[in-house]
Formats: C-alpha cells, sequence, structure tokens
C-alpha cells in the first residue's frame, strides 16, 4: 500500500513532466500544470496521512533488493545513468567545458563497474526509507515546489512575451520543473545509496537545464559552473558508494547510521565509516552551495525566477542538507578543536558560510542576489547544526528546513511578480512599491519579517541553533553566528525599510499581475501563518519522534532545543504582530503635513527648493558598505577558509582510513 | 510553568515604575551633563514636563502609516522589558528587543524623508554594532550560571560558592558597557539619534515625528534604559540581597559613566562605531567566552 503510494509520488511528476514535453500546445500546458500540481500535492499529503507522520511509529522501511521489482529498477537507473552520463559528456564537449566531461568520465564508469562487480553482490534489505524527516520533505517538495509550478505558468507566459524574439521553449521548461520534482521525492524517500545518487544525479542535470534555460552566454558559463560543481560533489558520493560498499558490503544509510552509531557509542571512531560520512558530507555541501561552491548558486539567478524559487526553497539545495541532516547521527565535535571528525568539518564550513555569506549580503541592492546570499547564510547555519550531530542541533536545523523553505519561495515569487511590473529587481527601485503594489508589498514585508524577525520561525530556529552550539561547544560557530546575525538584520531591515516607505503620488498597478500568481503568492503567506501559529505542535509531534528514533534512547524533552513555554510565548507573540495591523494600520484622524527636507518642501513630498531656488527632486539610496562588507573579499576569505578546512580534514581522515586499511592487509584484525 | 512571585512583582514593578525611573534617570542625565559642561542645567523632573508638553501639541503627522509602527515600537519595548523583568529567556529578550527597534526603525523609513532615512539606516547600522556583543553577554551568562533564564540567573544558580558571574566574564563586562554607549545613543555613538544640538544630524530617526508620537518614543526610550540597565545588575547576582544592591548601585555607576563618555568625546564616523565595537566584541568578549570554555573543562 504505501510502496504504491511513494510509487505513485515518483511517477506522477514524472508522468506529467513527459505529457509536457510531448503536449506542446499553449492552452494545454496551464491545465496539465493545474492538474499535475494538485495530483502530486495530493499524493504527499496522503503519504504523510498513510504513514501517520504524527505518530511515533518510527521508520518505515520497504522493498527488498531481492524482489524482480527492485532488480529491474535497478537496471533501468544504471542504463538512465549511463545515458545521461553519455549526454553531458557530449555536451561538456561541445561547449568546451571539458572538466564537466572528464569527471562525468571518471565517475560512471567507477559507479557502474561497482555495480557490477562487488555491487551485484550486494543483498539490499530496504531500497525505501521513510521517516517523519523524509515525510516533511515529501510535504514541502509537494507543495511548494508544486505551487512554484503553478506559479510558473502565468510568469512564463510574461517571460515568452518580454523575450519574443527566442523560440518558445516553454514545455522543456516546464518538463525540467516537474522532473526535478520527481527526483527530489527519489532523493528523500531512498534508503539504498545507489537510488539516492541517481535521483541526485538527475537533480543535477535539471538545474544544469533550468539554468541554461536562455541559452545566453551568460547562461551557458553559469550552468556550466553549477554542473562541474555538482558533478564534483557527485564524485565525492560515488567514492563513498564504493567505499561503504567495498568494506562494509552494504549500501543502506540506515546501515551506515547504524554502524557508525554503534563505534561511536564504544567511543572507538571508526575511520571508514568517517571517511564515508565525510564524502557524503562533501557532496551535500556542493549541493547545499556552501563555500567554496556557494558560486553556482548566484550564477543560477540568470534562470527565470521560478527556477530560483525552486531551486532555493524546496529541492537542489535541500537536498544537499537533507543528506547532511540525515547523517547528524554521526556527526558532532568533541572539543573545540576536533579536527579529524566529519562533524568538525561540516560544522565550520557551514559556520563559515554562515557568516560570510551573510557580511556579502549587506553590499548586494540586486533583490535575487540578497535572496541567493540569504539562502547560502540559512543553509550554512542548517549545515553547521547538523555538524554538531546533537539532537537540539537537529532540531534547529530541521526548522530551520522548514520556514525557509516556505518563507524563500514566498520572496523569490514576490519578487519576480515585481520585476515583471515594475520591469526592475533591483531593491532601490522598489521604493514606494507600498503604494505602486500594495498587496504585493505586504507579501514582500510579511516574507522579510518572517526570514529574521522574533517571533517568526527562522528567529525561533536560529534561536535553538545558537543555544545548541553553546551546549555543544560549537564555541567558533557561536561567534560567526553572532555577528552573522547581526548582519542579517542590517540588510534585511534596510529592505523592508524600502517596502514600507510611503512615497506620494505612486499610481497602483497591481492589477496587471496574473490570477495564478496572486493564488500560489496567498498559499504561501497562509502556509507562512500557519506553521509560524503551529509550529510548537509541529515540533512535538513530527519533529521530535523523528529525532527521538534517530538518537535512541532519547527523552522528548532533551530532542528540543526550546522550553515548550518559550514556544508559546513566541506563538503568543506571532499573533500579537498579525492582530495589531490589522486593528490599527492606518487609522489616523491626525492633520497630515508635509515633510521636512533638505530645503524648503514644494508640497509635494518628492522636492524642495535647493540652492539659486532650484527645484530639487528628492532622491534616496540604501547604504551598501561596499569597503566593509566587500562582496569578492568576503567570497574569497570565504574559498580560502573553507579549502582549508577540507584539506585539513580530509588529510586527517584519509591517513587514519589508510592506515586502518594496511592494517587489515597486513591480516591484524580490528 | 511555575510562575514565582518575585517574577510577578519585578513585571508589575517595571510596567507601572519603569518609565518613571527612566524619565528620572534621563532628568538626572541632563542636570549631570549640564553642570559638566558648565551650566546650571534644567529641573530633575524635566522630562516628564517636555513629554506632557508634546502630549499636548496639535496632533500632526506626515503619512497615516507612522503612528502604528510609533505604537508597535513601545509595544514591543514593553514586552521586552516585561519578558526581562518577569525573569524569561535572555535570548528571547535580546530578540524581541531587535524586532522593538526595527519597529523604530520602519517608523522613520516609512516617511520617506532625507534625515529620517539617514537616521533609519545609521540606527540599523548601531543595531548591528551591538548585537554581537549583547548575544555574547547572554551567551557568557549562561555560561557561567548554567540557565539562559533571568530568573535563574538572578537566582544565582549555578554557581559554587556565592559566586556571581562578573568573577568570569570580566572582559564580557567591558564589552557590555562599550556597547551600552551605543544603545544609550551618547556621544561618540549618537550617530541615529542625538541630544546634542552640535552634531551634524540630529535628531535623525525622529526628524517626522511630533506631539503626543514624539512622547511615546520618549517613554519607549525610559523604558528600554531601564531593563538595559538590567543587564548590568545581572552580573552581580547570586541570590543575596546585597549583591542585588551592589547589582543596582553598579548599574548607576555605569549610567554615570556613559554621561561623562558622552561628554568626553566628539563624535565618531560610523565606520568607528562599527569597527570598534566589533573590535571590542571579539578582544574582550569572544575571547573571554573561549577562556571560559577551556577554563570549563578545567573545572
Amino acid at each position: 500500500m504505501t510502496l504504491e503510494t511513494i510509487i505513485f509520488l515518483v511517477l506522477i511528476p514524472l508522468v506529467i513532466a513527459l505529457a509536457l514535453l510531448f503536449i506542446r500546445h499553449d492552452a494545454a500546458r496551464g491545465p496539465i500544470v493545474f492538474i499535475g500540481a494538485a495530483a502530486t500535492a495530493a499524493f504527499s499529503v496522503v503519504l504523510a496521512i498513510q504513514q501517520e507522520i504524527w505518530s511515533d511509529a518510527g521508520p518505515n522501511l520497504l522493498w527488498s533488493g531481492a524482489t524482480e521489482s527492485a532488480e529491474i529498477t535497478g537496471n533501468v537507473m544504471m542504463v538512465v545513468e549511463a545515458a545521461l552520463a553519455v549526454v553531458i559528456f557530449i555536451l561538456g564537449i561541445k561547449y568546451k567545458k571539458v572538466l564537466a566531461s572528464v569527471l562525468v568520465a571518471i565517475q560512471c564508469p567507477i559507479l557502474i563497474w561497482f555495480e557490477l562487480t562487488k555491487g551485484h553482490s550486494i543483498e539490499v534489505a530496504n531500497n525505501i526509507n521513510i521517516d517523519q524527516f523524509s515525510l516533511i520533505m515529501v510535504l514541502i517538495i509537494g507543495i511548494i515546489g508544486t505551487l512554484i509550478c503553478v506559479y510558473a505558468v502565468g510568469y512564463m507566459k510574461d517571460f515568452q512575451s518580454h523575450h519574443a524574439d527566442q523560440p518558445d521553449r516553454r514545455w522543456w521548461f516546464f518538463f525540467l520543473m516537474f522532473l526535478f520534482l520527481s527526483a527530489m521525492f527519489g532523493i528523500v524517500l531512498s534508503n539504498n545509496l545507489i537510488y539516492m545518487y541517481f535521483f541526485w544525479e538527475i537533480t543535477t542535470l535539471c538545474s544544469f537545464f533550468l539554468i541554461g534555460y536562455t541559452k545566453t552566454d551568460e547562461a551557458v558559463k553559469n550552468s556550466f559552473r553549477a554542473l562541474i560543481m555538482n558533478l564534483l560533489g557527485g564524485l565525492a558520493f560515488v567514492l563513498a558508494i564504493v567505499m561503504l560498499g567495498g568494506t562494509y558490503g552494504t549500501l543502506e544509510i540506515d546501515q551506515l547510521i547504524q554502524t557508525g552509531v554503534a563505534a561511536k557509542a564504544l567511543g572507538q571512531p571508526d575511520y571508514i565509516i568517517n571517511a564515508v560520512v565525510m564524502l557524503l558530507c562533501f557532496a551535500g555541501i556542493t549541493k547545499a552551495a556552501q563555500m567554496p561552491f556557494n558560486s553556482w548558486l548566484l550564477g543560477a539567478m540568470v534562470a527565470p525566477t521560478p527556477t530560483s524559487a525552486l531551486l532555493h526553497s524546496s529541492t537542489m539545495v535541500k537536498a544537499g542538507v537533507f543528506l547532511i541532516v540525515k547523517l547528524a547521527p554521526l556527526l558532532g565535535v568533541q572539543g573545540i578543536m576536533d579536527l579529524g571528525s566529519p562533524g568538525f568539518m561540516v560544522m565550520m564550513v557551514g559556520g563559515v558560510t554562515f557568516v560570510l555569506a551573510s557580511f556579502a549580503a549587506v553590499t548586494q541592492s540586486n533583490a535575487k542576489r540578497v535572496l541567493a546570499y540569504s539562502t547560502i547564510a540559512n543553509l550554512g547555519l542548517i549545515v553547521a547544526c547538523a555538524g554538531l550531530g546533537t539532537p537540539e542541533g537537529v532540531w534547529a536545523a530541521i526548522m530551520l528546513i522548514i520556514f525557509h523553505a516556505v518563507t524563500k519561495s514566498l520572496l523569490f515569487l514576490s519578487v519576480g511578480t515585481a520585476e515583471h511590473n515594475i520591469g526592475s529587481r533591483d531593491i532601490e527601485d522598489m521604493d514606494g512599491l507600498f503604494g505602486r503594489m500594495p498587496r504585493l508589498a505586504v507579501f514582500m514585508i510579511i516574507g522579510i519579517a518572517a526570514m529574521f524577525l522574533a517571533p517568526f520561525g527562522m528567529l525561533v530556529s536560529k534561536w535553538a541553533a545558537l543555544q545548541s552550539f553553546v551546549d555543544a561547544g560549537g564555541i567558533w560557530v557561536v561567534l560567526m553566528v553572532v555577528f552573522g546575525s547581526a548582519v542579517t538584520v542590517f540588510y534585511w531591515g534596510k529592505w523592508l525599510g524600502k517596502l514600507t516607505a510611503i512615497v506620494a503620488n505612486r499610481q497602483n498597478i497591481q492589477d496587471k499581475v496574473h490570477g495564478e500568481e496572486w493564488f500560489v503568492l496567498m498559499g504561501h503567506i497562509v502556509l507562512v501563518i500557519i506553521i509560524s501559529l503551529s509550529f510548537p505542535l509541529f515540533s512535538g509531534n513530527v519533529v521530535v519522534p523523528f529525532i527521538t528514533d534517530a538518537f535512541s534512547g532519547l527523552s522528548d524533552a532533551s530532542a528540543v532545543a526550546l522550553s515548550s513555554d518559550n514556544m508559546i510565548i513566541m506563538v503568543v507573540l506571532v499573533a500579537v504582530i498579525l492582530v495589531l495591523p490589522l486593528l490599527f494600520y492606518g487609522r489616523t484622524r491626525k492633520r497630515i503635513v508635509p515633510l521636512y527636507m533638505a530645503g524648503a518642501n514644494e508640497g509635494d513630498n518628492l522636492t524642495f527648493a535647493g540652492a539659486m531656488g532650484k527645484d530639487v527632486p528628492v532622491r534616496l539610496r540604501n547604504w551598501y558598505m561596499e569597503g566593509v562588507f566587500s562582496e569578492k573579499l568576503m567570497n574569497r576569505i570565504g574559498v580560502i577558509a573553507t579549502c582549508f578546512i577540507f584539506a585539513v580534514s580530509f588529510s586527517f581522515v584519509a591517513s587514519l582510513a589508510l592506515s586502518v586499511f594496511r592494517y587489515l592487509q597486513g591480516g591484524g584484525a580490528l | 510553568m511555575t510562575v514565582s512571585i518575585y517574577a510577578v512583582i519585578g513585571l508589575v514593578c517595571y510596567l507601572i515604575a519603569g518609565p518613571f525611573v527612566g524619565g528620572f534617570l534621563a532628568g538626572v542625565d541632563r542636570r549631570i551633563t549640564a553642570r559638566m559642561q558648565g551650566r546650571f542645567g534644567p529641573p530633575i523632573m524635566q522630562p516628564f514636563y517636555d513629554v506632557r508638553k508634546l502630549i499636548e501639541k496639535e496632533p500632526v503627522t506626515v503619512n497615516s502609516g507612522q503612528d502604528f509602527y510609533v505604537m508597535c515600537f513601545l509595544v514591543f519595548v514593553i514586552i521586552t522589558g516585561g519578558l526581562f523583568f518577569f525573569g524569561e529567556n535572555l535570548l528571547l529578550v535580546i530578540f524581541a528587543l531587535t524586532t522593538a527597534n526595527l519597529f523604530l526603525v520602519v517608523a522613520a523609513y516609512s516617511s520617506n524623508s532625507p534625515y529620517s532615512q539617514i537616521g533609519a539606516e545609521r540606527e540599523l547600522l548601531q543595531m548591528m554594532a551591538y548585537e554581537p556583543m549583547v548575544l555574547l553577554t547572554a551567551v557568557g551568562l549562561y555560561m557561567t550560571t548554567g540557565s539562559f533564564r533571568i530568573g535563574d540567573i538572578v537566582a544565582g544558580g549555578g554557581l559554587e560558592n556565592g559566586g556571581i558571574p562578573l568573577q568570569y566574564l570580566v572582559g564580557i563586562f567591558i564589552g557590555y558597557i562599550f556597547i551600552l554607549t551605543i544603545k544609550f545613543r551618547k556621544s561618540p555613538f549618537d550617530l541615529s539619534l542625538s541630544h546634542h544640538a552640535h552634531q551634524e544630524l540630529v535628531k535623525g530617526v525622529t526628524t517626522e515625528f511630533s506631539g503626543r508620537t514624539l512622547a511615546l518614543i520618549e517613554v519607549a526610550h525610559w523604558y528600554e534604559n531601564v531593563f538595559l540597565l538590567g543587564f548590568i545588575f545581572l552580573f552581580f547576582q547570586n541570590g543575596t540581597w546585597y549583591m542585588a544592591v551592589v547589582g543596582i548601585v553598579v548599574a548607576l555607576l555605569a549610567y554615570f559613566l556613559e554621561i561623562f563618555i558622552d561628554n568626553a568625546f566628539a563624535r565618531m564616523k560610523w565606520q568607528f562605531a562599527l569597527k570598534s565595537s566589533w573590535i571590542v566584541t571579539i578582544t574582550f568578549g569572544a575571547v573571554n567566552l573561549i577562556l571560559l570554555y577551556y577554563l570549563k573543562g578545567l573545572m
């Protein structure tokens, strides 16, 4: 029963994708997308209900590799993988990006060789794993992801009319979007690493094609950058599979975690497991666009906005953090300088990324770039929390994933709508958006507030994160978090200010927005509010059961970073902050008077009498502090610091793993 | 959730007496400042007279939105202080304070007036400058007392032999005093809002507010100042009454020190405000925490 639902869940988006690929008629596309989105969302909810997401039932492992269906699936995957590798290889050569071809020419043969030799004899007990965390991801993908697809229908209509000289390739766009959703479902439900790798590579490819959608030089360049960086992660993934399968004879994530946790409990780190975990986390780090790989996500903005919304909120980068958080029981740090452990590497890379990406965001005036840096920073925080490897840290990480998915998608889509209507995505041009597109401005204000202000969810999670770093000895990350979050307040605050500014004489132009766009944006707002009001329930009934299973033998109370009192206070404050504007905003009986300006106000609040009796229009610009927080400098520091962390950690683990390996070869026993 | 009687007393006292204490301190500030400058100065009660006068003024505004934000500012400052004196979580208090301040910033931005906006941006800059140190203060208190709850910190939990948090947190204490200059809007860091008429931008954030709205902001600042001094109080607590007295005395001394600094320095540029507070945060705050971490490992 469950297995069928899962297969449906992966197949429905796939079938819709294929339908969109072949039925290219403009009038048919809308209905197909709507039906497909509704069906996908419905099935993800059905799966959550079937699996009783709110119960303590524990993970549900399914689908033995010995069944015929699993064997056929495995073979199909191998063939598809080989075919895709050939495609990438040829594209790499065609566009003179040899590195992509080289990477794919290394990893694909290794994996196929492994599958045909050693891998063939490995018995996989369970190909699928459903637990509360994967169900949360299913809901995020199934609801946010499909909402973005619906939004894209109207958006791409405008996009096409803005780019009328280009051939209409929307069929390709929507094919990729739905394929992406299908692959994401695959990732979060796989227990077999080879399955996960298969879906992992599909998301890499989908993002590659989506980024390159417009086929401009910049788009092609950026899409290859994304491809190469993600293939690097893919290579690490393959090495992890080979290493784990070769030494322990298993390919299953739950087995990997069990073996590692057992070794950890004995107090003897297992260096081979550590190396495997490190490689997998490295793959996660590339996908989650952590430094030094953050440039691919920034480059991804050349794509139409729904792509960015999809990559940043519910898919792609979330696949990276999903894997790392999943492995969190094997992470963790002992002491302040635990150089050789995978937890230390993950935590430090996340922390460095959080603080430096936040700094870089200050200097950006392009709204999408601000959002991109904020995504990178928040993912950094999630990664760092997972690196701590404590229940509290995992709680904070999962909460961050949930809140970030909804809020970031809302913001990207709002910016997309603003861009199509005011003709710019620059924050400076959003001056007086409150007058021009009041509803959209309110949506953006809610989104921004939800990203960084108490009492909304992101802040709750940040608070929990800070608490868990202090508790678990992540003192370096505590320092990074306090500076990073101070800067976060600055860059969101000035954007918020621009939006709330009431500029005289602005015409309302918001009636040109498509109906689907309003529907989707409204849906996001409802989700943001519902989640902010109900997160304590969600925490207690869904997140905590997952954590108590993942860290066996844990009491419910120690799985949460925040006490329930504090959570209730936050919810009450959310209610206050939602009710206040409804009651009081804009109600004044006071006399409205002109502004105070640098010279005499000409009466319209837009010009003043300057020197020599000349009228001077007022122009207000925000503050970007390029001299202090230079984007270039932050990226350079980030690349050096994170590469250094990788180098130290990998050399530690490689030498340890090698010595264990030699010892075993020499006939010793562990 | 058991509510202690002290928490309720603390909350009620703050809500009722907070503005009076804050206003009184403001009056003392003006008197001392005047004496330092060789003037006689206004009566101690002058801040209250000022507020009364503001309330009596003709109600005008530049747009229909900003009064709402100012009201939210006041509401959230009171909530923040209330949570503090009720003995709630210190981090929650800090985050609520950020929200409160942001309402003031947004109120200033909403007018779309040049002076207001510069003031608002500078206010954001100041928040960015002081926030790391404030958070580290909370972390330091947590590491010494084992709790973020103010109620527990005041009760002296976690420390042995009647010790006070300050004995492990000298660096943090210095850092907090440093950024308090920013929070009290004192020269050299009174970039967004000053009470000295000679600065290049005097009432940045509050340029576009008048009458009753401005009075609300004044009252909000009184509320805010009282609980900012409350942070200093926390450094001295071990659950005894005499250390509570010591805490209050030191808080008042710190207030005096800030007045002195205010009169001894000219306004600095924003770069200096940001860099110096971050450098102090790292050299005093962060180093203190790292040492404390090792110390805790040894204990």
